[in-house]
């Protein structure tokens, strides 16, 4: 059962106020990841504190990297119930899991942070790894 | 906030993906819930079985890489058969 909006209008909020697009259907999330070109990382947002409170600072401080991805969309797992499940059949062998973040590339999920490696992390040791990603696979290639 | 508890009452572990070894053949990999007489409460679990090939930490670093295949929404592992429980997360 989806939670209370009023709950998680906060949680939303942060996420569009730092770029992300909201993809709240299914209808949206075929829009923004099928064909999908360039790099883009999708946030797979939740209402548990102890990890997505971490989680949102995380990508809101690795956004003032000097390397980015092309676009940054949002799903809301336990709120966007078909628009997190469709977002995951774009994952491929990754296990879904909430909050986590796919960076793709093409349409190809090149890097996936898991639940697991938010859990007890600062924000800032979080977006030290997602910089890095970011420098990886989004970064222009060496000559 | 390294060893902050969110949820006031509950264990430190609880809502962290955790490995949990046995004295058996089974290793299990999921979210820690909470610990009582009947053993460990474990949420949306895989399970490995040695007796099924493949090893344990196989499992457990695919586990890692690509996240949990989950096959109990909710498991208890019996208390008697717990060895180790050990973060995911410390494991990668």
């Amino acid at each position: 059962m989806p939670y209370n909006p009023t709950l998680v209008a906060p949680m939303r909020t942060e996420m569009t106020r730092m770029g992300a697009a909201e993809l709240t259907s299914a209808a949206d999330v075929d829009a923004a990841l099928g064909d999908q070109k360039g790099s883009m990382l999708v946030f797979v947002n939740s209402v548990c504190g102890c990890a997505a409170g971490n989680a949102r600072p995380a990508l809101a401080l690795a956004l003032g990297h000097s390397v980015l991805p092309q676009q940054v969309v949002t799903v809301f797992a336990g709120q966007d119930l078909d628009a997190v499940a469709r977002a995951r059949q774009y994952f491929g062998e990754y296990q879904p899991s909430s909050p986590s973040m796919a960076l793709l590339r093409d349409g190809e999920v090149v890097h996936f942070v898991h639940r697991h490696q938010i859990e007890g992390r600062s924000p800032q040791a979080i977006a030290a790894d997602l910089t890095a990603a970011f420098d990886r696979f989004f970064g222009a290639p060496v000559a | 906030m390294p060893g902050h508890v969110f949820h006031p009452g509950h264990s430190e572990l609880h809502g962290v993906t955790v490995v949990v070894e046995t004295n058996g053949p089974l290793t299990y990999v999921g979210r820690y819930d909470s610990e009582d007489e009947k053993g460990v409460h474990m949420l949306d679990v895989g399970v490995h079985d040695r007796t099924s090939g493949g090893s344990k930490d196989e499992y457990v670093s695919k586990s890692a890489r690509f996240g949990i295949r989950s096959d109990h929404k909710h498991l208890v592992v019996p208390a008697g058969q717990v060895v180790r429980i050990t973060k995911l997360g410390s494991m990668t």
